[in-house]
């Protein structure tokens, strides 16, 4: 039997000279119809553009195929070499047969038009329907990815879903046209945990229903445990390795395959967590927070009167401690950072008090940003990126300032030549490095790291870790570690604090919180982190609602009652 | 509708700011009223007399007395008298505006037909010899000075076609349709080629951006056939810029547009005002001013309503 796909030496290059460079250096597999193939890598690794080049939307970002064969079996038995097809081709191609979901669910739908609208084109383009039969295909469509009041929906515009909703109505677009092969390109990323587990069901389900095959592009090992047939590693625009998942998971050949399943950090619920927390005399609360809450008015201006507000943050409580780091988990949306900006006083606490002590110096509290890219001012060479914090706060930049300069690059593993340098000239990871140097030109006692490692690869992700837990040692430094990542935090967390819709749902010490969850919502979150050891297994689609944070005017929450779970574990009581 | 409410609140006060503005500059301008009319036989009157006619004028009174008086007159829709024409203000400029205003709705018509359909003809073929052969000619038309392109236009019409546009009086629209259009349509596109050349260039600045955005590659993703990728997925999206710069322009253009009007002697707001402020006709200034600056307000309104439309986040409001 053929197989659905079968890509022999595919290469693939981008601008004027692009056989001299590709970027794809000689991709080979075969896909099988209904089976799952998942390319995992980091970036740079070609997997992208790989996945780009099966429906030719690698044309369109400036990419062109250079070599090499991509044998698509049709229905009716011919074969298209989809490498060699024209334009009018393979838009008879597209969405028909071939489907395809986007890292990106903000920003691939279009914003001027309904989603029921782009479903609907959808359905008229690859199944001939119009009018009335598309607009009942597409409502169908949503109700199949789960989308509540589905006939209501239709009529909204994508600003007006949630991002895992958006993933959802690019789930139901891309099956309109009941295609053959489906290629997800990191369809979960920029999903919060539990957001993920939905679509992974969602895509498992849809894919098992319609006999789907699918091409999974991911750099998450413990995503690929869960919905590979196959697996096929990727560097530098090769293929390393390539099996069975169980053969590459259990027993990985290559060591590049090694190194990245050692690198992710895999969740062992509560048994990796640190044990260097300080002991209970010594320690030493830098900053207190208590009652914290902040809220957005919303409506109000001119003529219109205020009508309510967004509770944020509602009656946050909790200490940091130096040389101890206190995680904060919840989805987006649930508070994380705006209990964040709060501490550093870049949004006002509409309630409550945050206690800083004195420190080491006048300004205690740093932070470390997630996106290492947009954090540094492009225009400015490191030394003045450095010297930043110390004029604002009113130093002078002389020769002792440039020696705590080379000494934080150093510790963080540039050389002092970095200095005349400027931001683009460096990796992600340096980038990052940078910010965290910065961070601690003032010798601050607290950090505050929101999502700081999301952005980066999974061996640079692991480097960067080790970095954190060393300087924080060396510096007692006390860090507020923001993370969507359950696995992340196991590894840095003394303490974790679960948000959950503004509020402060469980708190405690982390071997204690991951390993015996007690809120419900928490048990929810641990439940949806990917593992290595479950494989091909079916998640539960679960589609509870996360509440409204829009509480009318005047609105005010019932005191929190509390259950002391264990020592240092306390969680709050459910109504 | 508060939002329209609040917006058309600001009006008066936007109005007013603009008509103090006016009002005391062109004050400062030396010479009078009388001194332009009567030029150097103004030197012949007495004082007696030049008093007379000063207060016949409303001009013997402290400036800011003469503004209170004028402005309560505009409250009642009384733009005042203008000195050279002895006529009201306000139907001085309602007899003006029509020309200006078909004008300026031609120059756009020619701009937006002209300019957008290229700019995406260029974005679409990118660094392609079409793209580069559009860039160049809105290039010479945003560089070209309108008085070269309206001296051309006649000089073509009249030497070679043995054509003479009507010039020195208007025939509206409703008198004469082709005669109107005759009229009017050399002009319009003297103006119109400019306006469409900016046109043309944010059209394709702005559908290059819109062509690598996530949505338009989803749209491929599904099939969509290019034309209606291009038309229906990227130019709804591209169009802010485009409305931003036609609103100015055309807010411009309702003002008068003096070099055009003049080379084809239109007989069109620019040149009132222009003529009224050489006569040192104050009246006649302010109220024109006053005019153009709230067709600019009503301009604005349209455009951010235009936004509107183009744009449920806008519409909606983000979330």
């Amino acid at each position: 039997m053929t197989p659905l796909l079968r890509v022999r030496e595919l290469k693939v290059g981008f601008g004027r000279k692009a056989d001299a460079n590709p970027v794809v250096k000689g991709v080979s597999f075969d896909l099988e119809a209904g089976q799952t193939l998942a390319i995992v890598g980091e970036s740079g690794s070609g997997k992208s553009v790989t996945a780009l080049s099966i429906n030719r939307l690698v044309d369109f970002g400036g990419g062109k195929i250079v070599g090499g064969s991509m044998a698509f079996a049709r229905p009716d038995g011919s074969v298209l070499d989809i490498a060699s097809a024209d334009e009018s081709a393979l838009t008879g191609i597209r969405g028909r047969e071939i489907g395809m979901i986007f890292q990106e669910p903000m920003t691939s739908l279009n914003p001027v038009h309904t989603v029921g609208a782009q479903i609907e084109e959808a359905f008229r383009l690859n199944r001939g329907l119009g009018g009335a039969a598309a607009q009942a295909a597409a409502r169908e469509a949503l109700e199949r990815v789960r989308i509540p009041d589905a006939a209501e929906r239709l009529r909204y515009y994508p600003h007006q879903l949630s991002g895992g909703m958006r993933q959802r109505v690019m789930i139901a677009m891309a099956l309109a046209g009941n295609p053959r092969l489906l290629i997800a390109d990191e369809p979960t990323t920029a999903l919060d945990v539990t957001v993920q587990a939905q679509i992974m069901a969602l895509l498992a389900e849809l894919k098992a229903e319609l006999d789907m095959a699918m091409i999974f592009i991911t750099h998450d090992m413990g995503l690929v445990a869960g919905i590979a047939d196959q697996i096929m590693v990727m560097q530098q625009g090769e293929v390393v390795e390539r099996g069975p998942t169980d053969a590459v998971l259990d027993s990985p050949q290559h060591a590049y395959t090694k190194h990245l399943l050692e690198a992710v950090p895999h969740f062992r619920g509560g048994a990796a967590v640190r044990t260097d927390r300080p002991a209970e005399g010594v320690r030493k609360p830098v900053v207190a927070v208590d009652g914290l809450t902040v809220r957005f008015p919303i409506g109000g201006g001119f003529l219109a009167r205020k009508s309510g507000a967004i509770h944020a943050v509602e009656g946050v409580t909790f200490d940091l401690i130096a040389g101890e780091t206190l995680a904060i988990v919840g989805e987006s949306g649930s508070g994380k950072s705006t209990t964040a900006r709060a501490i550093l006083g870049l949004v006002a606490a509409t309630r409550g008090a945050i206690q800083t002590a004195p420190g080491r110096s006048g300004r205690p509290v740093q932070m470390v940003f997630q996106d290492p890219f947009a954090s540094l001012n492009p225009r400015l060479t490191v030394e003045s990126l450095m010297a930043e914090p110390a004029i604002a706060a009113g130093q002078r930049v002389d020769a002792r300032l440039r020696e705590r300069m080379v000494f934080l690059l150093e510790r963080v593993g540039l050389s002092a030549e970095a200095l005349e340098r400027y931001p683009h000239q460096f990796s992600g990871g340096q980038r990052q490095r940078l910010c965290i140097a910065r961070a601690l030109m003032l010798n601050p006692d607290v950090v505050v790291l929101d999502e700081a490692v999301s952005a980066l690869d999974v061996s640079v992700q692991a480097r960067v870790l080790d970095l954190l837990i060393d300087l924080q040692s060396e510096f007692g430094l006390a860090y507020l570690f923001i993370s969507h990542d359950m696995a992340v935090v196991e590894r840095i967390a003394h303490r974790v604090a679960v948000m959950y819709a503004g509020e402060v749902v469980e708190i405690g010490a982390a071997s204690a919180v991951l390993s015996q969850p007690h809120h419900a919502y928490t048990r929810r979150l641990i439940a949806a982190v990917p593992e290595m050891e479950r494989r091909r297994q079916r998640y539960d689609v679960d589609t509870t609602p996360v509440p409204s944070l829009i509480k009318p005017k005047g609105f005010e929450p019932q005191p929190a009652a509390w259950i002391e779970v264990g020592a240092d574990h306390r969680a709050r009581v459910e109504e | 509708m508060p939002y329209l409410a609040r917006r058309l609140l600001t009006f008066p006060l936007i109005l007013i700011g603009v008509s103090l503005l006016v009002f005391f500059s062109i004050r400062m301008i030396p010479g009078d009223a009388i001194t332009a009319m009567l030029g150097t036989e103004s030197g012949l009157l007495t004082p007696v007399q030049r008093q007379a006619l000063a207060e016949y004028f409303g001009i013997d009174q402290p400036v800011l007395v003469q503004y209170g008086r004028w402005l309560s007159g505009v409250m009642q829709g009384d733009l005042g008298l203008s000195v050279t024409h002895g006529r009201p203000v306000l139907t001085i400029i309602l007899e003006r505006f029509p020309l200006t205003l078909e004008l300026a709705l031609l120059s756009m018509v020619i701009a937006l037909g002209i300019g957008v359909p290229a700019g995406v003809l260029a974005a679409t073929q990118s660094e392609r010899p079409s793209d580069v052969t559009v860039r160049i000619i809105a290039m010479l038309g945003q560089s070209t000075p309108g008085f070269v392109v309206g001296l051309v236009i006649i000089y073509v019409l009249s030497v070679y076609f043995g054509f003479v546009p009507t010039m020195g009086s208007f025939v509206p629209i409703w008198v004469d349709p082709l005669a109107n259009l005759a009229q009017l349509i050399f002009p319009a596109i003297t103006l119109g080629f400019a306006f469409a050349a900016s046109v043309t260039r944010i059209s394709r600045a702005s559908m290059l951006d819109v062509l690598s955005d996530d949505y338009v590659r989803t749209a491929r993703a599904k099939g969509v056939p290019k034309l209606s990728v291009v038309w229906h997925h990227a130019l709804p999206n591209a169009l802010i810029p485009v409305v931003t710069l036609s609103g100015v322009e055309f807010g411009y253009l309702l003002g008068g547009a003096v070099i055009v009007e003049q080379i084809f002697a239109l007989p069109g707001l620019g040149r009132l005002t222009l003529e009224a402020i050489g006569q040192r006709d104050y009246a006649l200034v302010q109220g024109c001013v006053l005019f153009i600056a709230f067709n600019f307000l009503i301009v604005n309104l349209l455009v951010d309503l235009a936004y509107a439309a183009l744009d449920p986040r806008i519409r909606l409001g983000a979330r």
